[in-house]
């Protein structure tokens, strides 16, 4: 085809445009390089994603699959007669390998993390900016659900949807995933439909918006070319923040047993069923409570890169 | 100032109304009787109908909501469908345990946070400063459960400082206070550093010291009285965040207080009780919020209380 003749121009041509632009975003990401802590914690993040979507690659067995015979085994790091080279972070008190465990559950807290955060970005955004731009009922009913909703830690929320829908067929969708995904949905769109409305609020009354209604934009046009791109900027860095919060959330609730359901192994579940045993055999809770610091650790380094990086004047 | 605070205490109603609302709804929404928890050995159909109107769960659902308004306004919150007792008996039985371990804590978070984040402002970029920083990212990111099992690991299985889990004397405090207060004293510790390190660049400040004012004398009557407003506000969402932390720490170090009744409250379905301790829990955030409120208008003369 033509493209192929026609691909070494283009990339000139982009590399010009590339050295011309320096737009804000690439000033923020220039920033953003230059926080070494954020960079670590983009290495994390960036390595837990893969783990995530190679999991059944990497994983030497079954996660659930169960082997009484060789149950506790220690990892291959303690001296003890107990290790067993088939089983090289040591099983659990059921005999299930505790590193594939570990590498499937990285998989449940991506999913946790990024599915959810994508629902409430969607509905923030719209409701946020409709309510912002037309006002009425829609702006009224918002600010009513998020008084009552800021009265009340997310958390509680999020435990009476689950000690009440669990054991419902909602609850049973993919191992208690899908009332996951939903419930953290729910809890938290609220908060990222009145950011974008202050945004948007604050942000219709520039010049900018004002010229281009003079010159005969549509709301729509309004909405998406000038005041979405504008208001962008706080909502990266508030989902930034929002998926450790819902990874944290589903860690929280299967940790107290009632998130998702065992066998399905996550962080929680697996601190969850081990925590018992935590003067005995220690690893099995140690393990995933190290994997959850370090994953924490990555993402707030990184929310905090990416909101000096992208508001300098925001500053905690 | 009067109007203001009678107006927000009656707000509370609507907040708690709402409360009891969503829980209700939830709960009944759920199917199954509480009543039919052992699946091997189900109750005969006629005793489950008797246990329903025993406990007036056979009636229609807004009769039952209507009930449990009325009853609850008389500060009568039902009777606990596992432990056959007053729901408000109950919370009264492990109230005084948890508001120590919460008290505690909220007083262990301020003594750690005010000196920490202040000393890190006043040497902005020491080592003091980076390890505060550390330290309070550590404490904002890692959640408490975790914090806790690296917690029980060190001091409780191998060195022995302190017992595992339990309540009552001083050294089974030590664990659970200090975790619980962890949070709460990182998160205090970067406002306090934060508010701070504005105040201290603020005109009025240079003017102190220009007039030749010790140094001690600038930092605490015009540095840290202008800086401490602020952190006064967090001490509303500090409260939230030790409510929702106190039973997670309450589960693990078998402390018998509220927090701990609530989870196996939740794993056995009692719902009188989830719904007192939803209604408890509410109150007291919002309370929190209101005195928060009060005391930022009483601390700041430019803030206006009530509009």
């Amino acid at each position: 085809m033509a493209t192929i003749t026609a691909r070494p121009q283009t990339a000139a041509e982009l590399n010009i445009l590339h050295r011309k632009q320096r737009s804000l975003w690439m000033d923020a990401w220039h920033r953003l390089t230059r926080n070494r802590m954020a960079m670590a914690g983009l290495v994390v993040v960036v390595f837990a994603m893969l783990v995530a979507a190679f999991a059944p690659m990497i994983a030497p067995r079954d996660p659930t699959a169960q082997n009484s015979a060789l149950a506790l085994a220690d990892p291959f790091w303690v001296d003890s007669q107990y290790r067993n080279p088939d089983y090289p972070l040591g099983s659990d008190q059921l005999g299930r390998d505790i590193l594939s465990r570990l590498i499937y559950s990285a998989r449940v807290s991506m999913l946790v993390g990024f599915v959810p955060v994508s629902i409430i970005f969607v509905m923030g955004v719209t409701i946020g900016m409709y309510a912002a731009f037309h006002g009425g009922w829609i702006d009224n009913a918002l600010m009513r659900l998020t008084d009552v909703m800021y009265a009340f830690p997310d958390l509680l929320f999020l435990i009476i949807i689950f000690a009440t829908l669990r054991n419902t067929w909602a609850g049973d969708l993919m191992g208690g995933l899908v009332l996951m995904f939903v419930g953290i949905a729910i809890v938290n769109w609220v908060g990222m439909a009145r950011l974008v409305r202050g945004q948007v609020l604050s942000l219709k009354e520039k010049e900018f918006v004002e010229a281009a209604r003079a010159t005969g934009a549509r709301p729509g046009r309004i909405m998406l070319k000038h005041l979405f791109p504008n208001a962008l900027a706080p909502v990266i860095v508030s989902l930034a923040f929002a998926i450790p919060s819902a990874m944290l959330a589903e860690a929280t609730l299967s940790f107290l047993g009632f998130g998702v359901k065992p066998p399905t192994a996550t962080w929680g579940v697996m601190i969850n069923e081990g925590f018992v045993l935590v003067t005995s055999t220690p690893w099995p809770v140690l393990l995933p409570a190290f994997c959850i610091a370090i994953v924490m650790l990555a993402f707030t380094a990184l929310g905090d890169g990416l909101r000096d990086a992208l508001d300098p004047r925001m500053k905690l | 100032m009067l109007k203001y605070t009678v107006r927000r205490l009656l707000l509370l109603i609507p907040t708690l109304f709402f409360v009891a609302l969503i829980v209700f709804v939830l709960s009944r929404a759920a199917p199954g009787s509480p009543f039919d928890r052992n699946q091997d050995k189900p109750l005969p159909a006629a005793a489950i109908e008797r246990l329903n109107r025993h406990y007036g769960i056979d009636k229609p659902l807004h009769e039952q909501f209507v009930m449990y308004i009325v009853n609850a306004a008389k500060f009568d919150f039902g009777t606990s469908l596992v432990r056959d007792r007053p729901v408000a008996d109950i919370i009264g039985q492990g109230f005084p345990t948890s508001a120590q371990l919460g008290i505690q804590a909220l007083l262990l978070a301020l003594a750690i946070s005010l000196p920490l984040g202040t000393i890190s402002a006043l040497k902005q970029n020491s080592a003091i400063d980076y390890g505060s920083l550390f330290l309070a990212t550590i404490g904002t990111s890692v959640p408490n459960f975790v914090i806790a099992i690296f917690a029980i690991f060190i001091f409780a299985v191998n060195l022995h400082l302190v017992p595992i889990v339990g309540w009552g004397t001083p050294k089974h405090m030590i664990l659970p206070t200090l975790i619980l207060s962890l949070g709460a004293a990182a998160f205090l510790t970067r406002i306090t550093r934060a508010s701070m390190l504005e105040a201290i660049h603020q005109d009025y400040v240079r003017t102190a010291r220009s007039k030749g004012l010790r140094e001690q004398v600038v930092v605490i009557t015009h540095v840290m009285k202008n800086a401490l407003i602020p952190v006064a506000t967090i001490v509303g969402p500090a409260t939230a965040a030790l409510v929702t932390g106190s039973f997670i720490i309450e589960f693990m170090f078998s402390v018998p207080g509220i927090g701990r009744l609530f989870v196996t409250s939740i794993n056995q379905r009692d719902y009188p009780v989830i719904m007192g301790v939803y209604l408890l829990y509410a109150f007291i955030i919002s309370v929190a919020n209101l005195t928060v409120d009060l005391v930022y208008g009483m601390l700041d003369p430019r803030i206006k209380v009530g509009k």
